[in-house]
This record gives structure tokens, sequence and C-alpha cells, in this order.
């Protein structure tokens, strides 16, 4: 960067971004192509003349939409701090100005002109009827937004913010842009619904009628009757977090510090669960442990007694929300735990520590990112959680389902559902406060790029033996879980005709050949691509998103750094059914129009996934010593270079993590899916649950089946691309030794 | 608006149609029946009129809450299929269009007065009648004997062995009490809820769910619409279907046309031919045991028999709006979900 402010050249990414704006403006069509992102059709199909596919430039000439046309004085602005020196403040100011205005005015006419002329009665009293529409943003006007946006941060980094890092504050300017518009744009919609009255009035007594109700705060379970829904989510969430953190560290400790045979067939047992589509394994405990269960019937066989309805309500989703989710408390500990530099745990023992000593005094308290990091994921998943509770809870009523229903249901209330989304979302930001509280301002920091060799002690004795059997006795039960799975999916009636059959795996994943080719004749095949298409786009975008924004939070600083992390938990700590409802409110209508098509899927899972790769980054980053950054930047690399070069690699782990949970979650989620899935994009999730819903759960089972396999073979396909974990110079000790 | 979406949608549909002659009308079909009922719809319309048919399934409360929230802006052009209660609502919240079917006079009466108190917003395509189903390894298991009326649910022997879904979030269980309150009065069916509190296992989120769980022997007895208990025992669960003998209500699926369809003229294509008899004998196809509105279609011979049930005079009408709805609810939640169990 000094390099650049010293000669008279113009920064090539100034450059890049004033041709990307008028080529955006001049070159591709402004609005939406109603066909897709994709289709190129519109190539051959009138362009640029035809009003449906011109640029704004080609609109404006024909007279029409002409509102567009301030922004060309935006466009033309930058070209005036060409050949400038950055430190003249005329070039910040240029660029200030002119993204700021180009921004602001995209913005302001995107909200004000729809599909109905303007949008406001106030603008039509101001200005009359417009007499003309315009629909969602395309290409065009895409790339001229992002051109303007980092048009403005270029001219704030040359006013001096962030040390004139010009690609750290593009980066805070980009993410905050998109996570207000995908995150905080689409949430504040729909919680808007709860001072809304049934005649469409605002009022606060609404809220309040509707807030202090006895079905959300009743106490009832202290004596015998029922507990409000909330209360319920609380106290579940507080027992799944505290079981998935406690037996994710116990699974990393065995696969980092024991001398356990079988790691490597536990890590990959561990993360089953997580791959796993929703429903199943509430359907596989039903079938061990219900009235009828194989379990039950074996054990009043055994003893006489009458078997019981136990396993609906508090036990069954505890059951199963910790099965389902102690993998990413595992995968959240497993990277901490390595993290944990060897040196720190010798020289405690070179001062005569003993081995509990050193564990209880140096490793565990810098495993505390971890731990905090696991438990708030826990807390969050388990209050978010739709399928479990819906499959197993009895009368145990919980915020998530509670707020699918009212909107789904027969009460079709959406101002309760925001009422409730309300309280869900106090609980996850207070669980989020707690944990920077306990955390605190201590330093968790263990890479330091300078001596660091040696290998982690094992546990010591005391420890050991409960930690293996513990995760032993828990891999049993997984094993156990997935067996039946398996098993349920080549039976013809799962539980009823137990004779054995492939026919649903026929009846989803037939291959017939034609004169065509290859013939996709299950009914199964067309979801199946959506999915791993969707799956594959979003994972990258999701680790990517995540990661630059772990990294600004950790090594930046910047006014509203708290704000903008709250901006990133947010999207994960809501249910996706209300992420599902509150995209469709906002995406279905101009400026971002996306409804019905494959990008809205994406994009949902980009920012609903984000957040793990957010955490995993944090955890791991806040281990990398600063000076690495900083002995990278004196040496003249630039902070874009600092990233890629020294953090990224270092980074592993978490890239990883990041990537598998983001490949996987997309495959797997379903609320906010049933919302968002169209003909053209229907999810294998949406599919499985019409099958459920039918009685056909062989078909749903042998689908899950095949998914979960799928999604084995990418995780053990990204664990090989993005390479083996290699932090400092001991893990070449520790690989060596185990091969 | 609607008449510039449609002349625009129309005008880009002839544009790509000079462009390329292949190009075909199109549909967007919102079903909210079972998947293979869906899909067989979807495709036989296709090959009936060559227009290309868009389908989502999802279950009616899911698309009455997508049709709201894409009021400004709609996407889709039918909606098919479903319990009539959804598509009420959407009528008396103007989500859906006014169309009167040449088609009506093929109709049995109740479909016809489905359409007319939604002012013809709507349109019956099938009934089903309430009842509930049992599963007979878990009767006999457990010595309880086969009941046949809704009194007999009160006997205090079918303690912690009745499941049924919650009214707040399931429309058939909302059918439940409102046809309570019509057999047997207001204060009477109140009584008859609270007795039945207490031997109900569990009230579930769903509508469908009760008997599933009868199936796969998770509960005894399930409330449920007729036709899903018959399609459990088809698929090979040990369930028996009971008409209670007191007489019962219904429900009628339903039929609308979202307002601003961009398809509109497809849409009313499509609305027609659902009504007729080729596309109603559909159902036989895919165990659907509702009965067809249309009176020349045929019922299948494993539905239960409408003619041995006795049917009550249900006032849709009445029972159907919001404000009766958000009265007997919170009715129920106050005198008899608290209630001990």
């Amino acid at each position: 960067m000094r390099t650049d402010t010293t000669k008279k050249t113009t920064h090539p990414v100034l450059i890049f971004w004033i041709i990307a704006g008028w080529v955006g403006f001049c070159l591709l069509p402004w609005y939406m192509v109603e066909d897709g992102l994709w289709s190129f059709g519109w190539l051959l199909d009138g362009y640029p003349f035809d009003t449906d596919y011109a640029p704004a430039a080609f609109l404006i000439a024909k007279g029409e939409k002409l509102w567009l046309a301030p922004l060309l004085i935006a466009l033309a602005l930058p070209l005036l701090a060409l050949g400038r020196r950055k430190s003249d403040p005329v070039y910040a100011r240029v660029l200030i100005l002119a993204g700021a205005l180009g921004f602001g005015w995209l913005i302001a006419q995107g909200f004000g002109i729809g599909l109905r002329g303007f949008a406001y009665d106030w603008l039509n009293a101001l200005f009359g009827e417009l007499g003309d529409r315009q629909f969602g943003m395309g290409y065009g006007a895409m790339i001229c937004a992002s051109a303007f946006l980092f048009l403005l941060t270029q001219g704030i980094a040359a006013r001096g913010a962030i040390n004139g890092d010009v690609f750290v504050v593009g980066a805070i300017g980009g993410i905050i842009t998109i996570v207000t518009a995908f995150v905080f744009f689409p949430i504040a919609k729909m919680l808007f619904a709860a001072f809304i009255t049934e005649d469409g009035a605002y009022s606060i007594a609404v809220f309040f009628a509707k807030f202090f109700d006895n079905r959300l705060w009743g106490l009832g379970c202290l004596w015998g009757a029922r507990c409000g829904a909330a209360w319920n989510s609380l106290f579940l969430a507080i027992a799944v977090a505290f079981l998935t953190t406690l037996l994710g560290l116990a699974f990393a400790l065995v696969v980092t510090r024991s001398g356990f045979r079988y790691k490597r067939a536990l890590r990959a047992l561990t993360v089953l669960p997580i791959i796993t589509p929703p429903f199943v394994i509430g359907l596989a405990l039903i079938l061990l442990f219900g009235l009828s269960g194989s379990v039950t019937q074996f054990v009043s066989d055994l003893f006489g007694v009458q078997p019981t309805r136990w396993l609906y309500g508090m036990p069954g989703v505890l059951i199963a929300q910790t099965l389902a989710f102690t993998p990413i408390a595992f995968l959240v500990l497993i990277g901490v735990v390595e993290g944990v530099s060897p040196s720190m745990e010798e020289a405690a023992q070179t001062l005569r520590a003993n081995k509990w000593q050193t564990f209880r005094t140096v490793s565990l308290p810098l495993m505390r990112p971890g731990l905090a990091n696991a438990f708030l994921l826990g807390f969050i998943e388990s209050m978010a959680d739709f399928g479990n509770p819906l499959v197993l809870g009895g009368n145990f009523d919980v915020l998530s389902t509670e707020i699918f229903f009212a909107i789904v249901g027969a009460q079709y209330d959406q101002g309760r559902a925001a009422v409730l989304a309300m309280v869900l979302l106090f609980f996850t930001l207070s669980a989020f406060y707690a944990q920077r509280a306990w955390l605190g301002k201590k330093s968790y920091t263990t890479v330091t790029g300078k001596g660091d060799a040696g290998v982690h002690p094992l546990m010591p004795n005391g420890l050991a033996i409960p930690v293996i059997g513990v995760a032993f006795g828990w891999a049993l039960f997984t094993i156990i879980v997935y067996a039946m799975i398996l098993y349920g999916s080549v039976v013809e009636l799962w539980g009823v005709d137990n004779s054995l059959t492939l026919k649903h795996y026929v009846t989803a994943f037939a291959i017939g050949m034609n004169e065509h080719g290859i013939h996709w004749a299950g009914s199964a095949w067309d979801s199946f691509w959506t999915t791993i298409m969707i799956a594959a786009i979003a994972a990258p975008l999701t680790a990517a998103v995540g990661l630059i924004a772990a990294y600004l939070l950790t090594r930046q600083s910047f006014a509203g750094k708290d704000a903008f992390e709250f901006g990133t938990m947010l999207s994960f700590a809501i249910p996706g059914t209300v992420i599902g409802v509150s995209y469709i409110l906002a995406f279905n209508v101009p400026p971002i129009e996306i409804t019905g098509t494959g990008v809205i899927l994406v994009i949902s899972f980009v920012f609903r996934n984000m957040p793990v790769g957010v955490r995993a980054g944090i955890a791991s980053m806040s281990q990398l010593d600063r000076s690495l950054d900083e002995s990278s930047l004196t040496l003249g690399a630039n902070s874009w270079q600092t990233f890629r070069r020294v953090i990224l690699p270092l980074l592993r782990p978490a890239i990883l993590a990041a990537l598998v949970y983001s490949f996987v979650r997309a495959m797997t989620a379903i609320s906010a899916v049933i919302f968002l899935v169209s003909a053209e994009y229907d999810m294998a999730t949406s599919y499985i649950i019409g099958r459920v819903e039918n009685n056909d759960y062989g078909l749903a089972i042998a689908y899950s089946t095949t998914l979960i396999f799928v999604m084995l073979a990418a995780v053990g396909l990204l664990q090989l691309l993005v390479g083996r974990v290699k932090i400092g110079r001991r893990t070449q000790h520790a690989t060596e030794k185990a091969q | 608006m609607k008449k510039l979406t449609a002349t625009f949608a129309g005008s880009l549909i002839a544009l790509s149609a000079s462009v390329s002659a292949s190009y075909a009308d199109k549909l967007t079909f919102y079903c909210s029946a079972q998947e293979e009922w869906c899909q067989l719809m979807a495709r036989s319309f296709e090959e009936a009129t060559g227009i290309d048919v868009n389908m989502t399934r999802k279950s009616s409360g899911e698309t009455f809450a997508q049709l709201r929230a894409e009021e400004a802006n709609p996407k889709g052009d039918v909606w098919w299929g479903g319990t009539g209660d959804p598509h009420l609502q959407a009528a008396e919240e103007g989500l859906t269009e006014e169309y009167l079917s040449p088609m009506r006079d093929q109709l049995h009466d109740w479909a016809i007065s489905q359409a007319e108190s939604a002012g013809n917003r709507t349109i019956g395509i099938y009934s089903g009648a309430l009842g509930y189903g049992y599963n007979t390894d878990l009767l006999a298991a457990n010595d309880l004997p086969e009941p046949a009326c809704w009194k007999d649910l009160l006997k205090p022997e079918y303690k912690g062995h009745v499941q049924m879904a919650n009214p707040n979030s399931s429309g058939t269980a909302y059918t439940t009490l409102a046809s309570m309150v019509q057999i047997f009065g207001e204060d009477e069916g109140f009584e008859f809820m609270k007795g039945l509190h207490k031997n109900i296992n569990q009230y579930t989120k769903s509508g469908s769910a009760p008997i599933k769980a009868a199936g796969r022997g998770e509960t005894t007895i399930g409330i449920v619409f007729m036709h899903d208990a018959v399609a459990q025992a088809v698929a090979g669960f040990p369930v028996k279907v009971v008409a209670p003998c007191e007489g019962t209500g219904y429900e009628i699926g339903s039929m609308s046309i979202v307002k601003g369809a961009r398809n509109m003229d497809e849409a009313k294509q499509f609305y027609d031919w659902a009504l007729s008899v080729e596309a109603q004998n559909l159902a036989l196809e895919v165990n659907a045991f509702q009965v067809p509105s249309n009176t020349g279609a045929q019922t299948s011979d494993k539905a239960p028999d409408m003619s041995t049930i006795k049917l009550i005079d249900y006032d849709f009408k009445t029972y159907g709006s919001s404000d009766e709805r958000k009265r007997l609810l919170q009715k129920w939640d106050e005198e008899v979900s608290t209630l001990p169990q």
C-alpha cells in the first residue's frame, strides 16, 4: 500500500471498479431476466434494445426509466480521481461522494418505484402517479451497486480509515451490505408483524397481549400441569448445550490425546448425525424406544413392566438433539483442542506439574474459546431445531414448533409468530452475551510461529478412562441408531412387514437406458441433482463469507464491531421457518426479486450457515498470535496477502469445518426450505417430508440413507481437497507417528 | 396492475413464442394433496392440454401462508387440494379470484354450497368424513372393547390411548371441535371435549399424525379424517376405521384460482378440467379415498361407504368464519386444554 501512494499511477482496483460500474450500466441487462440467472437466451432475444433486457444506458437513450439517469453523474465522478495521488484529499472526497450518491440513489429508486409505480403514497402525493413500473434488479444493477459500494469504501480507506487498508475497508463494507440485505432487512420485515393488528393498523398493545400469554410463560410444570413454550425451550436448550459440549469435548480429547486405537472410525462416526436428514433420527428412536419399539418390547417382556410413552416429550427431544448436535460441538472443539500448543503443556510439566494439573490449569483453560463457542452453538441449534420436537415432542411445546404452527396452523397468526420469534431471539442473544462475558478479554493465543515443537501429552488416566468410556458408549448408541436406519430402508414396511427388499431404492433411484443414453427414471433424481448443485454452490460461498467475517472480527477494530458480530449470528439464531417466511415477504417484490429461483435457496443457506464458519474461524483465529500478521506486514505484504498466505493456511481446520458444515446443512435443512422450494428447484428434504406425510417411510429412509452416503463421500473429498491439517511443526511428528 | 401483469405476461409469452415456436403455455400449480396425486394431476393435465405445468406441493396451511406472503406479486396460478378452511380464509382475505366454471352443473350440492359460502372464490373437489381409527393389535393387547361411537371414547378404560391433533395447529382437529359442537350442541360438545381430554395421551401438531402413530403402534386410537385412516390400512398397517354412530362432520377439499395469476386462462382451463369426470377418476390410481365432487366420478371401493355414514349438516359458513373459529379455539384453550389429565 505504501508503494502505491508514492507512485503516480492509479491503483488498479480503482480502475477495475470504475470499469465494472460502466459495464453494468451500459452493457448488461439492468433488470432481472425472467428465465433465471444462468439462462443467456436474452443475448439472442432482442438485446440490447428490448426493454426487458436492455442495459440502463439504452433505456435512458430511449427515454424510458429516466429515474436511472442520475446514476450517470455518480459513474462519471470517479473519473476525476484517476491520475491523482491517494493522499490527495480530492481523491478521497470524490470517491466517497460518487459511491455514496450512486449507492444511495440506486437503493432509493429501487424501494421507491416498484411493480405498481411509486411504492409509497406520499411519493404519489408529491409527484403524482408515475405511470411506469420496474422489476427486480438484474446483472447490470447488481454490478453497478457493487461498483458504487467499493468506490465508497476506497474513498473511506483513502481518508485513512483502518490505516488506509483498501482490502479491509472493502471487506467490512461488503459484508455489512450483504448482511443488512439478507439478514436484517427480511427479519425486520417479518418482526414488524408483531405490532400489526388484524385490520392492519400498528399497535403496541397487540404485542403485549401476545407476549404475556400463559401458553408462553406459564410455569404449570412446577405443580404438575404444563409449562409455557418459552421455559421449555430454555431448559431444553441449556441441557442440550451442556451435554453436547461435554460429549464433543470427550470425543475431541479421545481423538487428540489418547492411545485409543480406532480414532479414525470414531471421527467418522461423530460426523454421521450431522449428515442425517431431519425426521430420520426421530423415527429411528421411535422404532427403538417408542410404545411399540423393539427395546421397549424387549424390556417389557423381560421385566414384565407395562410399556409407556416416556419417549414423547422432553426426554425424546433431548436424546435426539444431543445425538444430532454433538458433532457440531466436536467440529468446533477439535480445531481448538488440536491448536493448544504442546509447548505450554511441556512448560507446565517441566515445572513439575503432574498430568492432571497440566490438564486442569493449562490445557483446559486454553480450550475455553472452543468450549464457549460449542456451548453457544448447541444452545442456538436446540432453540431453532424444528424436526425433532415435531416428531418426538408430544405435549412438550417449544418455541420453534409453536412459531411454525402459528404461521401455517389453523390460527394463521403471523403476529404471534413474530412475538415468539422475538422471545427466541432474546434467549439466543442473552446466551451470546453470556458467552462473551465468560471468555472476557483474556488471551488464548497458542500458535505463535515461534518454537512450537512437541506432541500433545496424553490425558491423565483418571480422566482418560471415563472420557473413553463415555465416547465409546455414545458411539455404540449412534451405531445402533444408524443400523436401524439402514435396516429400515431395505424392509418392505418399517415396523410392520420386515421382509427384505430393495424396491425403495429402485423407486427412488432407478436408472434406465433409452435412445438418448442414460435415462434417470427414479422419482428422486430431480430433487437429488438440484440439492447437490445448490449445496455445492452454497458451501464455498458460506465458508468464504464466514471466514472473512471472522478475520475482521478477530483482527481488525472498527466502529460498530459489536453490532457487526451480532448481525453475523442473527440468522442462525432464528428458526428456519421465520427465515423462510421473511425471505418470501422481503424478496418477492423489487428491488430484489428472487423467490422461485435457485438463487434464493443458495442465499438462504449462505446466511443461515455462515455463523458456523464465523464461530469456527474466530475460535481458531484467536489462537493465532498477532505477531504472525505483524511480521508479514513488516516484510511488506499487504493485508490481503497476509490473509491469504499466512492466516488462511493456518485456518485449514476452520475452513474444512465451515465447508463441510455448510455443504451438509444445505442438503439436510428443512424448515426454511419448505417455503422457498419451487417447482423447478425442489430439494431432497422437502421431497422426503412429502413421502413421510404420505406414509412412504421406506422410500423416505432409502432416500435419506443415500444422502448420508453421498455426504460421507463429499466430506471425504473435501478433506482431500483442503488437505491434511498441519499446524506448526509438531503435527509432523504426530502424523508420522500415526502412520 | 393485475391487468398490467396479465398483459405483460401475455406479451412476454407471445414474444417468446414468436422466437421459438416450440415454447408452450405454462401453469404454476400449487398442490396441497399427497405427492403422488399432485404429480399425476400435473402430468395428466399436461397430456390433456399441452400446457407446461410447474407443480409445487405444500400442505394447505403452508400454501395459504405463501399466498399471503406473495400477495403483492403472486407467483402461483391455481391452488388445488387441501382442506376447505384455508381456501375459505383465502377467499375471505381476497387472495383468490372469483370464477364460475361451466362444469358446476355436474357437481354435488356440497361442492356448490362450498363455492357459494365463499362468493365463488373456491369450489369443492372432494369430501371426506371425520372419524377415527384404531390399532387392532394394541386394542387386543390391552384387552380393550371395540369403540363404535364418539361417546365410547370417553370411557375410562381408554385413558392414555386416544390421540388427536391440537385444534390450534390443525384444521382436522378444528373440524373435530366444530363437529362436536354441532352434533351435541355447544355446552354438551365442550363437555365431550373435556371428557375426551382426560383420555388423550398427546395433542399432535399435524392433523394426520394421530393415525400414523396408531399405525406404528404408538397410540391405540387416533381421531382423523376417515380417508387418512383407510390409507394407513391400505398401506399395510393394522388399522381399523370407525364411522362414529352419532354421526360426524366432514371436510370439503377445495380448489381456488390465485388472484392476479400470471396465467389466468390456463388456470381457468385447469379449474374446469379438474372438475371433470376423467380428472377426478385419477384419484383411484393413487390411493386417495375421498369422495369426488363430480357426480359422475367413481369412488374407490376401499373408501368408507358414504351412504352408511351419518353425515351432519355441517355449517361451513358459520364455522369457517374467522370470528367463530377464534371464539371456539379460545374457549377450548381456556376451558379444556388447561384441565389436568
